[in-house]
């Protein structure tokens, strides 16, 4: 476990460095107010959440191809940490957008998107709590990874076609006009690795859980099989 | 292929014999429309851009409940277990299923979608040729993802839920360009949907051959 | 709210949110290692019985 130890205090403290920079470094962004720092733990968690999703959709065939619980369960851990990074979007993104326009929702394509894939990745964490048996319902959760990653390019068009989007409603997101300052870009990026290495991280831990989880599952049905049907 | 037309006419025959899921969608297709056009009561200036949204919410609807009952068929009596075993493509179980979900929907579709423009006063022959292409091409993304997953969810007791909720997020983006091609239809015309029917031509190509793809993979067990 | 407030909040949230997953992570392997704990003395008692 030492090494996962180690891991995540370097993922602690990639994260305690970036909101140093994030909070005090970065100067304020003209004319947008403290609350555009939310940028800096808003785009990092999208990172991470599109890295999770990948993995997870990766792992999913990886899974279906060799049928290796291992990839099963790290597709597993990769969507449960996914749903919650998007999570941290959506709400950051919602915090920001009722400050700067008292909007809760705005209707920006890239949220759109976000929302969606949540949604997705929600239905196959929810799928693996209540389809059952964990080897049985793993093929099956594997189809909704896959297929989740594969809508991204329609759900990026169509969510364009919604409502005429109006410009200034489109919150910057990596900076539409690039972010000036040397050390805002160290908060946005620094903050991308920062959020990944945290991610990466849970995802880790995650997965060894499962794997500890589902053999306990196993030598449990071997302990009421040796006592008899108790 | 004659496996997917053995398959297709098998189910099909069952349908004409009972009928049931035709009916049934369909009246449920028509109470959803009758509902929505009453709720919303809308004003005969209002109403045509209602008629996009009501009649793919209808289309879901029906669509989810149709699509169900292909594979719900199959588990009695172990179907499944028996077209395993026969030395048939499980590709050509999912086009078969694809082809029959789609013919049904559309049947149901026939029926609803006229009843939508009675209820809300608004004329749709004009747009016909036009709205059939929306329709089909709407039809068989849904019908791609929806036969996939109802594979998934047949065997979990709590597959009336699940079907919805792992079909819903993935058919956002074909739902939405179907309503703004649909919009565009019966409005200023086929042309300027161009985006939108290009999102759903897409859309088909990618999740029918995902379909393809990902049905082998899963049939196996 | 101010705008520093929500920019906090913002950050409270996804902090928080960490932690809390976390917490239940470790909360988890905490359960399994108990779990094994007493599998491994339920088959140590079936055993002798056999």
């Amino acid at each position: 476990m030492r090494g996962m130890e180690w891991f995540g205090a370097l993922a602690s403290a990639a994260l305690v460095a970036v909101l140093y920079v994030a909070l005090l470094v970065a100067p304020e962004a003209v004319g947008e107010g403290a609350v555009q720092r939310i940028l800096y733990i808003h785009a990092p968690s999208a990172f991470a959440a599109y890295g999770c999703i990948f993995v997870a959709a990766g792992a999913s065939a990886v899974y279906l191809w060799k049928r290796s619980p291992a990839a099963d369960r790290l597709a597993a851990s990769a969507a449960e940490v996914g749903v919650l990074m998007c999570t941290f979007v959506l709400v950051t993104g919602s915090i920001w957008g009722r400050a700067r326009w008292n909007a809760w929702w705005t209707p920006d394509p890239r949220l759109t998107l976000m929302l969606i894939l949540w949604a997705i990745y929600v239905s196959y964490v929810l799928l693996r709590a209540f389809g059952g048996d964990d080897e049985e319902i793993a093929p099956y959760a594997a189809v909704v990874a896959i297929a989740g990653v594969l809508a991204i390019p329609a759900i990026r068009v169509s969510s364009r076609l919604m409502r005429g989007i109006h410009p200034s409603v489109i919150a910057p997101r990596d900076g539409g006009t690039g972010l000036a300052d040397p050390y805002m870009r160290l908060a946005l990026w620094g903050g991308a690795v920062a959020m990944l290495l945290v991610a990466a991280w849970l995802v880790t831990v995650r997965t060894r859980l499962e794997r500890v989880e589902r053999e306990v599952r196993a030598v449990r049905r071997a302990a009421d099989a040796a006592e008899g049907v108790v | 292929m004659r496996a997917v037309l053995a398959i297709v006419r098998k189910d099909l025959l069952i349908e004409w014999r009972t009928r049931e899921t035709v009916v049934t969608t369909a009246v449920l297709g028509i109470l959803l429309v009758t509902v929505l056009a009453v709720a919303h009561d809308p004003t005969p200036a209002a109403a045509p851009a209602l008629v996009a949204p009501v009649v793919w919410a209808a289309v879901v609807f029906t669509g989810l409940l149709g699509v169900e009952r292909g594979f719900l068929l199959e588990r009695e009596q172990d179907c499944l277990g028996g077209l395993r075993g026969a030395p048939i493509d499980p590709t050509a179980l999912y086009v078969a299923k694809l082809l029959v979900n789609v013919l049904l929907l559309s049947v149901t579709q026939a029926v609803v979608v006229p009843l939508t423009g009675l209820f809300l006063r608004v004329d749709l022959w004009h747009a016909v040729p036009s709205l059939v292409v929306v329709l089909f091409l709407g039809t068989v993304g849904f019908a791609a993802v929806a036969t996939l997953f109802a594979f998934v969810t047949v065997r979990l007791r709590t597959r009336q839920v699940m079907l919805p909720l792992l079909v819903l997020p993935l058919l956002m983006p074909l739902l939405i360009a179907a309503v703004k091609a649909t919009e565009a239809v019966l409005g200023p015309g086929l042309g300027t949907a161009r985006d939108a029917v290009g999102v759903l031509v897409s859309f088909d190509v990618i999740f029918v051959t995902a379909g393809l793809l990902l049905f082998p993979a899963i049939i196996r067990d | 709210m101010s705008h520093l407030g929500y920019m906090f909040a913002g950050y409270t949230v996804v902090i928080i949110g960490l932690l809390l997953y976390v917490r239940r992570m470790v909360s988890r392997l905490r359960e399994v290692d108990e779990e094994l704990h007493e599998l491994r003395r339920r088959l140590g008692e079936a055993g002798p019985h056999r």
